[in-house]
């Protein structure tokens, strides 16, 4: 898909955010890839056009940042964290059976063009390892076999709903447009805070444990 | 838990503190739901009156911004995120000058941890002998314990700085069951691996690092007797080749090639002239590299190698790994061992 007039007025938009122009080139490249599920060479020429820098330059930049997709993205690209604590916990049983039952390896994608497949590192939930994430959503506590429906699910476009977030799964350029900083509303359905981020806070009301009382009179000036 | 507001109300007080009227939350882009929460929150601030134009009729302005990443670790060095956030590559600025004086644009900027920024309002509100009550002598207050791997019940625990893993695995219902701690990180890998022996180690600034290592993001990855320390540091050695951004000979070639020997070792290849080899690359990374990330990328493998050689040299004698993956998983048959 081509890029048009309402994508170049939205990286104005978003230009207009920052007090130096240039601030805005990492959310202007998310959202070409929203519109193209990719950065195109389009995409970065447009970015470069709109902040008076070469191709040259703004390429250097997309490519630096592992975000931004060179070739088109499946629908559903799946992240599968095989960082240590994850790959311990069963994120290498859990990719070695996506690749087998996909066919497809590490960044590459189905024929369908539904599908890409790539192994992440840490995704700052490893109180819910395994993860694997889909268009950057999480999935927490997954086995092979939920995995298996996971993926099978994306391929025949009823994806389950991410474990927190969104009540559906939105596709990778939806999730880039939020990335550029088009919000799409939907921060308050779902689950927020999973039980893993909650179960300090309940087993402190639990046993009664508190922070000490604030006084009001000795209070610092 | 999942309320950004406290963060933003600090976002607000700092900005007020250093008369800034631009701030920027800048978060890893990889984590979709958590940048919809900080949108949404923005907004609903904006439209409560605690952000914009003359905030509360008190003549200050103040504009925020959630800005994500694009995937690039390296962007938590705070001037990294400075020159990612102006547009560029995130890789590390040389120091000085420090962020303080000529941050972003040149202009003096304050950078903190969101951690740091969201207790801003509950010290304001309680007052600093209030929150000096909590924590130790030298390190005051409370914190967030990320405690993860084999344990029973994984999870964020706020708690007091100087809590011991032993009191937070008293508390939590402690290692999986049948299991025994083999060694954990007090903050994440770039923290010297810790073992039992250090259970009862402050989790504090000062008594972690008498323990020989730092105190970190005091995310506590807790691994139990059926992980491979090989396998693991490999993995987290992995991971910062991977997260290298390149502008330093050390961090970018030492990484490169201590992932080769580790790869060779964990398959049953090394030789014990590979561990002297990983050690001197090590030395050579720590202390020579730009930023912090080559020093870091140096903690698991010398504690790995300090702690566990045997284990090590037990994948050079007995050709390969003597673990069984699969015991080291959560769904793991009951009875596997290792
Ligand atoms: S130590 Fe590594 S991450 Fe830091 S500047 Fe050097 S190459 Fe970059
Ligand atoms: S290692 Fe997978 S989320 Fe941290």
């Amino acid at each position: 898909m081509a890029l048009t007039d309402q994508t170049r007025a939205e990286m104005r938009e978003i230009i207009a955010r920052y007090p130096k122009p240039r601030s805005a080139l990492l959310p202007m490249l998310h959202l070409a890839q929203s519109e193209e599920g990719h950065v195109s060479p389009e995409g970065i020429a447009m970015c470069a056009e709109e902040l008076g820098l070469t191709k040259a330059e703004v390429g250097a930049v997309a490519t630096f940042y592992t975000m931004y997709r060179r070739r088109p993205a499946g629908e559903y690209h799946v992240g599968i964290c095989t960082n240590t604590l994850c790959a311990v916990l069963g994120g290498d049983e859990i990719m070695a059976s996506v690749k087998e039952h996909l066919g497809i390896g590490h960044n590459e994608t189905t024929e369908d063009g539904r599908l890409s497949l790539e192994h992440v590192e840490c995704n700052a939930a490893c109180d819910y390892a395994p993860v694997v994430m889909v268009n950057w959503e999480f999935y927490d506590n997954q086995t092979p076999a939920t995995v298996r429906d996971l993926v099978d699910g994306c391929r025949a476009g009823t994806p389950p709903p991410p474990t927190r977030g969104p009540s559906t799964l939105c596709t990778f350029k939806q999730v880039s447009r939020v990335l550029a900083g088009f919000p799409d509303g939907r921060a308050n359905e779902g689950v927020q805070a999973g039980p893993a981020t909650l179960v300090g806070l309940e087993l402190a009301k639990e046993r009664g444990d508190r922070a000490p009382a604030m006084s009001t009179t000795d209070k610092d000036a | 838990m999942a309320n950004p507001h406290a963060l933003i109300e600090g976002v607000a007080i700092s900005s007020y503190a250093i008369r800034s009227s631009f701030a920027v939350i800048y978060v890893r882009g990889e984590i979709v739901h958590v940048i919809r929460r900080l949108q949404q929150a923005v907004l609903d601030a904006y439209a409560a009156g605690h952000l914009g134009k003359d905030i509360a009729g008190s003549g200050f302005d103040l504009d925020v911004v959630v800005h994500a990443g694009s995937g690039a670790y390296i962007c938590g060095e705070e001037t990294a995120l400075l020159d990612s956030l102006e547009g560029y590559r995130g890789q590390p600025r040389l120091r000085p000058p420090f962020p303080a004086t000529h941050g972003l644009y040149a202009s003096p900027t304050v950078v903190n941890n969101v951690e740091s920024i969201a207790s801003v309002p509950a010290i304001v509100l309680g007052g600093a002998q209030w929150f000096s009550s909590m924590g130790t002598e030298k390190s005051k207050g409370f914190t967030l314990y990320s405690l993860s791997g084999h344990v029973k019940n994984p999870g964020q625990y706020e708690a007091p700085l100087g809590i011991t893993l032993r009191q937070l695995l008293d508390l939590s219902g402690g290692m999986r069951e049948g299991r025994t701690l083999k060694f954990w990180t007090p903050g994440g890998s770039s923290t010297p691996l810790l073992t039992e022996a250090h259970l009862d180690v402050p989790l504090d600034y000062e008594g972690v690092a008498a323990a020989g290592s730092m105190l970190g993001t005091k995310a506590l990855q807790c691994f139990d007797d059926t992980t491979c320390v090989v396998r693991a540091v490999l993995r987290w050695t992995e991971f910062y080749a991977h997260e290298s951004c390149g502008k330093c000979t050390p961090c970018r070639e030492g990484t490169y090639w201590m992932v080769q020997i580790l790869q060779r070792l964990e398959a049953g290849t090394g030789t014990e002239d590979d561990l002297a080899t990983l050690l001197d690359t090590c030395d050579n990374i720590f202390g020579r590299s730009f930023c912090a990330l080559g020093d870091g990328a140096t903690s698991p493998i010398v504690s790995g190698l300090e702690l566990f050689r045997e284990e090590f040299l037990a994948h050079v004698t007995g050709a390969g790994c003597p673990f069984d993956p699969v015991a080291s998983t959560v769904f793991a048959p009951a009875g596997t061992s290792a």
